[in-house]
């Protein structure tokens, strides 16, 4: 029984990270920038749902995913786009100083301490199913990331503008020769990363309860992790590198023997580096990485 | 047969021209009060760190966000090498031999330095020849893994408490000494045939291999030379603040570090100074601000977090401007031979 316990944990852990790694990966596929702002966008979804406490919870979550969208426009507009084509270093920097702005815009408004709220805060009650204990939200994280997941793919699948996304991933200077238009593309890439972001803030709250300026940095380092070990540049790849990676956290958190649990991200990353040094193109690895001479 | 010594006059030139600016930088800080002493202190310490860095990144246009990792092991060897044996005996409970060694601070720092260089060389062969992004994010996992553990190990660190009262014998001379060592060493380095070998890497790596450059060996090599100043940095730090904490090597300093590099241009070791001298600068004005500024009668101060703003505003801004860096590939030691190659050409 505590073996399915762990399993449901596990999956719902995994859908978050999931979440978190498409919105990286997204970004990356298209721009080869690792956005370290991306954090600050499930900080901003937080802080705008702390803002707005008292009102309907699905104003609130509405609001937030809005918000965040907006705010991953206006991050591509004024920082990323003037610095598109430079060195991945450049553009990492880049993305480095802007979550260092918003998490020092943040600190000045609103200080340092954690601020406590209720949102969803029922969702923690756990219901019974049998001799299991499930807490709603985890159902709730597991039904609406198999929607979002099923919306994605039918997105990429069958929309022009989801095609043209997948063009641009797979090659974006050839899809530019045929036509497919950059600033657009990178804009709809901002905006689902945006929107996903949003999602990851609704259940980082509801789950901590709380929200700080440092509550985005946790989830953007599982992200990066998780996208690469699905394979950098793979949409699908970043999704299931969530899971794995939300699976392996679990697993740890389980059955680590009680006095190495404090190293448990340790080992984590030991087995990430394994992981890379096994594979390090990742699971599904796009076919033209490699830069062809 | 192809000359197997080139004597770089740029490079050296470069060092020594950075170096002469450092000298009066300090000479000029002996006369100011003590704040603005430790100001000049720290920087020269990221100095050295930077130049540290840049050795590897710099070289072979590979980013590492993981050397900060080994300033952490550098600080914590020296600062467990230099302790008294009684005081060990209080706050930490360390294997065997380590428990009862004392040593003077200069020993202490080369072995602290050259552990952290070994550790680099054993990391370094299981890492080097990832490539693409995988080998930044190695770096970056094991920046995260040295930051658990030592959060984590009371036995060897002190874990979540800092270790408090290390011999503080960094003043001016020894910051000064360790950056221009540094800086001494990269010059070298980037002249030497080795170095040039890994610079054609970055360059382009399809026609270094093609060339019979053995990528991984070369970056292997500035791995651990980067990797040893760096630590190096890392044990000035600690005996200049006297106390070490794990927090300290962390993320904020990692983007600081980078930042400094990258905002002065990471391809050029006139480069890695600027960008640090700016940095330093920029913080200092904004910190200064921060504590109030005095306008015939009242004082304008504004709110803590400003510095942090100002700063990732300005980074912003160069970034975008100028995405090379500052000052790009140039190396200020050219301009003392610029007529010499003018009338070669004529």
């Amino acid at each position: 029984m505590i073996l399915v316990q762990n399993a449901i944990d596990a999956i719902s852990l995994g859908a978050i990270y999931a979440l978190a790694a498409l919105g990286v990966g997204l970004i990356f596929s298209i721009m080869r920038l690792i956005n370290f702002a991306h954090g600050e966008l499930i900080m901003g979804g937080g802080f705008t749902l702390y803002v707005l406490t008292g009102e309907p919870y699905i104003v609130m979550a509405v609001a937030a995913i809005l918000i965040v969208t907006v705010l991953a426009l206006a991050m591509e507009r004024v920082a990323f786009r003037p610095l598109r084509g430079a060195n991945p270093a450049t553009l990492l920097i880049a993305s480095f100083a802007l979550s260092y702005l918003l998490q020092h815009s943040v600190l000045l408004i609103f200080g340092s301490r954690a601020m406590g709220f209720d949102f969803l805060g029922g969702l923690n009650q756990s219901i019974e199913i049998g001799s299991l204990r499930v807490p709603g939200l985890e159902i709730a994280v597991v039904v609406v990331t198999a929607l979002l997941l099923l919306g994605l793919t039918l997105f990429f699948k069958r929309s022009a503008i989801g095609i043209q996304m997948r063009a641009a991933a797979e090659d974006f200077d050839m899809a530019r020769l045929v036509g497919v238009r950059a600033d657009r593309v990178i804009a709809v890439a901002f905006a689902l990363s945006g929107m996903l972001a949003g999602f990851v803030s609704l259940y980082v709250v509801a789950q901590g309860g709380s929200v700080s300026y440092k509550m985005g940095v946790n989830m953007v380092l599982v992200a990066f992790v998780a996208s690469v070990i699905g394979g950098v540049g793979s949409l699908p790849g970043a999704a299931l590198g969530g899971f794995l990676l939300g699976i392996v956290s679990v697993a740890l958190q389980a059955f680590l023997p009680e006095e190495w649990r404090p190293y448990r991200d340790a080992f984590v990353f030991l087995l990430f580096i394994a992981f890379l040094l096994w594979r390090p193109q990742g699971i599904l690895a796009r076919r033209a990485d490699r830069e062809r001479v | 047969m192809g000359r197997i010594w080139r004597f770089g006059k740029v490079e050296f030139a470069t060092a020594t021209a950075i170096s002469v600016v450092l000298l009066l930088v300090v000479l000029a800080a002996g006369y100011t009060a003590p704040a603005f002493q430790r100001t000049v202190i720290e920087s020269l310490i990221d100095l050295l760190v930077v130049v540290g860095l840049y050795i590897f990144i710099g070289n072979s246009g590979v980013v590492s966000f993981g050397h900060i990792s080994f300033m952490a092991i550098g600080g914590y060897a020296s600062a467990i090498l230099t302790m008294t044996v009684q005081k060990k005996h209080v706050l930490l409970q360390l294997p065997g031999f380590l428990e009862h060694i004392q040593l003077p601070s200069l020993p202490a720092a080369v072995v602290a330095a050259g552990f952290a260089a070994f550790i680099a060389w054993l990391i370094g062969m299981a890492f080097i020849r990832l490539r693409g992004i995988a080998l930044p994010m190695a770096t970056f996992a094991m920046l995260m893994i040295v930051h658990v553990v030592a959060q984590n190990w009371n036995e060897v660190t002190g874990g979540r408490r800092a270790l408090v009262g290390l011999p503080q014998f960094v003043g001016l001379w020894t910051a000064l000494l360790g950056a221009v060592v540094a800086l001494a060493a990269a010059a070298f380095y980037q002249q030497w045939r080795r170095g040039l070998l890994l610079r054609c890497s970055r360059e382009n790596e399809v026609a270094a291999e093609a060339s019979g450059i053995d990528i991984a060996k070369e970056r292997l090599l500035a791995f651990v030379v980067s990797a040893f100043f760096v630590a190096l940095g890392g044990v000035l730090f600690a005996h200049f603040l006297g106390t070490i904490t794990a927090n300290s090597f962390y993320l904020d300093l990692t983007f600081v570090t980078l930042a400094m590099l990258v905002v002065g241009g990471m391809r050029s070791l006139t480069g890695a100074f600027v960008g640090t001298a700016v940095v330093t600068i920029v913080s200092e004005v904004f910190r200064s601000i921060e504590r109030g500024v005095d306008l015939g009668g009242f004082t304008l101060s504004a709110p803590p977090g400003l510095q942090e703003i100002g700063l990732a505003l300005i980074l912003l801004l160069i970034l975008i401007f100028r995405r090379d860096g500052l000052v790009g590939d140039f190396e200020i030691g050219s301009i003392f031979f610029r007529r010499a190659k003018e009338n070669k050409d004529s």
